[in-house]
């Protein structure tokens, strides 16, 4: 096991048709790392995930956990839904049990509700546990598909624009739980944001991919601010306006126009930049554990 | 405001109702006895000419004969006389026997054709040639291979409900929404538990649907499958009766059949309510 990233892509492509939405993908994933994906709409960011997730085979690559490829959907990788996908002929606590049980069929129903129970508890719906899903709020029904997929202790957690539909509000208390919830358990977490204060709330690592067709990843952006950030002084730390001025930046302009022909970009060892530490000339490529697991792969 | 709207209703219908039995009554008087007929003639023409009185039973008479039914419905004086109950019972235990046999072929067989685009388009083509032919035309094929007439009846309920049984599900179980198979997928739920836990939950309100249509259709045509095979049911009674020329029997099987077919749709829409689930 030693030797291989967590997660490893290599070489990821997708074709619909003739021309490839993204091709020349490389990026890795370390145990316990969050990393959040941002690109503009259509640049195949679900098609990325669901590929991780095993629901849909890219055309061309492959991806590896823990040194073995990944082929077809698996209980080590959980899956949030954008639309929470919560069924809604089960109450809350079925929802959750039913994974529950496909996690952990030989358990007793006692012990199955209790640990169901658990994690209702954890996202805070203890009182909504024997609730149909249309009696909930989109803010709750969303904390209900955060805890089915915690439920079944994934190794991974797969995560598409997870809050994109609720207000900025519920969003917020949201993003704090699941913050604190992935960092008390140490989750790897791979998750899709439109929302750049979003990743810089939630990521270590914000991988940047240019607009599709032919989308490929610009840069990764590692994210220098300390690990026990919080939402409301987050905008106080020095670095959260370089890096968010950097991302802006590389959405509104860079995003585009990206220039593939340049001497330096390699896809296969996308650019690590910190805009964090010093503005948008830091580079640490060189030095990058990152760049370390290509070479050896 | 729903309340006197649904009170205001019922008065309406109630109105209606008892206009419609004004008339029937007035309609059924009848006029004056008929004076100075020849006797012979005057018998020949039975009550309708010398009394005045009309061929076509009244109201009163109707529901008099109606409360006899109901207090007689389950006596037996043989072949071609018995209670309106027994009859009925008859007719449910065949529409019952060829809605189960199409429900135990349709669900498996519109599951199949749901899950499977290959299957769908391979029999799509025999269910567009098979779906418009009338079930009573299998009624001769059915009796010359069967070589029974009530076992004939069964089969022609049953391939009547078939049809509306099977397209629902299959339509049902193919308009699953993708992202509850994802999730079954995530959880690596093996195909049983997906089919009993994920599918037919979902799909449930357009099967029972199906089953809800196809009850209707299956009382419509026992009816006329009992005129053919004779022997008991309520189509043979209404058929008897007529040749009986009693009226006011064949009124009566008439309102019994309406009401019967109104229960058999209200169960099944109460189970359609039952498995629906709000999003
Ligand atoms: N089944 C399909 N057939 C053809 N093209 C498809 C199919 N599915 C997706 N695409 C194309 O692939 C591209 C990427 O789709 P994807 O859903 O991954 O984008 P996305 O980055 O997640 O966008 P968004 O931010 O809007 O969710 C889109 O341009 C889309 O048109
Ligand atoms: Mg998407």
């Amino acid at each position: 096991m030693t030797g291989h990233p967590f997660i490893s892509i290599e070489d990821l492509a997708k074709v619909y048709g003739d021309t490839p939405v993204f091709e020349h993908l490389h990026f890795a994933i370390d145990k316990g790392e969050f990393v959040c994906l941002i690109g503009h709409s259509g640049c195949g960011k679900t098609t990325i995930l669901n590929a991780l997730a095993g629901l849909e085979e890219a055309s061309e690559g492959a991806i590896l956990m823990g040194g073995r490829e990944i082929s077809g959907p698996s209980l080590d990788r959980a899956v949030i839904f954008q639309s929470h996908a919560l069924m809604p002929w089960m109450t809350v606590l079925d929802n959750v049990g039913f994974a529950v049980k496909s996690r952990w069929p030989d358990w007793s129903g006692a012990k199955r509700r209790a640990h169901a129970l658990k994690f209702i508890d954890l996202v805070g719906l203890a009182g909504a546990a024997d609730k149909k899903p249309a009696q909930l709020s989109g803010g709750m029904r969303q904390r209900v598909g955060i805890a089915r997929a915690l439920s079944i202790e994934p190794k991974m957690l797969l995560m598409d624009e997870p809050f994109s539909a609720l207000d900025a509000l519920t969003r917020g208390t949201l993003q704090d739980e699941v913050l604190r919830i992935c960092h008390e358990t140490e989750q790897t977490v791979f998750m899709i944001t439109h929302d750049v204060d979003e990743a810089i709330l939630l990521a270590d690592k914000i991988i940047l991919m240019t607009n599709g067709p032919h989308a490929v990843i610009a840069e990764i952006v590692v994210n220098t601010m300390p690990r026990n950030r919080s939402r409301t002084d987050l905008h106080r730390h020095p670095h959260y306006y370089r890096i968010r001025n950097h991302l802006i930046e590389f959405l509104v302009d860079r995003s585009k126009q990206f220039d593939r022909a340049n001497a330096d970009f390699d896809p296969r060892h996308p650019r690590l930049t910190t805009p964090g530490l010093d503005g948008p000339e830091s580079d640490v490529t060189a030095s990058s554990p990152l760049r370390n697991n290509h070479g050896a792969a | 405001m729903i309340s006197s709207l649904r009170l205001r209703a019922a008065i309406v219908s109630v109105a209606l109702l008892a206009g419609f039995l004004l008339l029937w009554h007035l309609g059924t008087q009848g006029t004056a006895p008929t004076a100075n007929l020849d006797p012979e003639y005057a018998r020949l023409m039975g009550a309708t000419a010398v009394e005045g009185k009309s061929a076509f039973p009244g109201p009163a008479e109707v529901l008099g004969k109606f409360w006899w039914h109901l207090s007689h419905a389950f006596y037996d004086n043989g072949p071609n006389d018995k209670g309106l109950g027994i009859q009925l019972i008859f007719s449910l235990a065949r529409v019952l026997g060829g809605f189960g046999l199409a429900v135990a072929v349709a669900l498996p067989l519109g599951f199949l054709i749901g899950m499977s685009p290959l299957m769908h388009r391979a029999l799509d083509p025999f269910f567009q040639v098979l779906k418009p032919i009338s079930p009573l035309a299998w009624m001769p094929l059915a009796l010359y291979t069967i070589k029974d007439s009530a076992t004939s009846a069964i089969f022609v309920i049953f391939i009547c409900s078939l049809w509306p049984m099977l397209l629902n599900t299959a339509f049902g179980v193919a308009a699953v929404r993708k992202e509850w198979l994802n999730v079954a997928r995530t959880l690596e739920v093996g195909p049983f538990r997906k089919a009993f836990r994920v599918i037919l939950p979902a799909a449930a309100p357009t099967i029972l649907t199906g089953m809800r249509i196809s009850i209707g259709i299956a009382w419509l045509v026992i009816v006329a499958a009992e005129m053919l095979v004779g022997g008991t049911g309520i189509g043979y009674f209404v058929w008897n009766e007529w040749n009986n020329l009693s009226i006011t029997n064949v009124i009566n099987a008439i309102l019994v059949i309406g009401l019967v077919g109104m229960v058999l749709d209200l169960i099944l829409a109460r189970l359609v309510k039952l498995v629906t689930y709000p999003e």
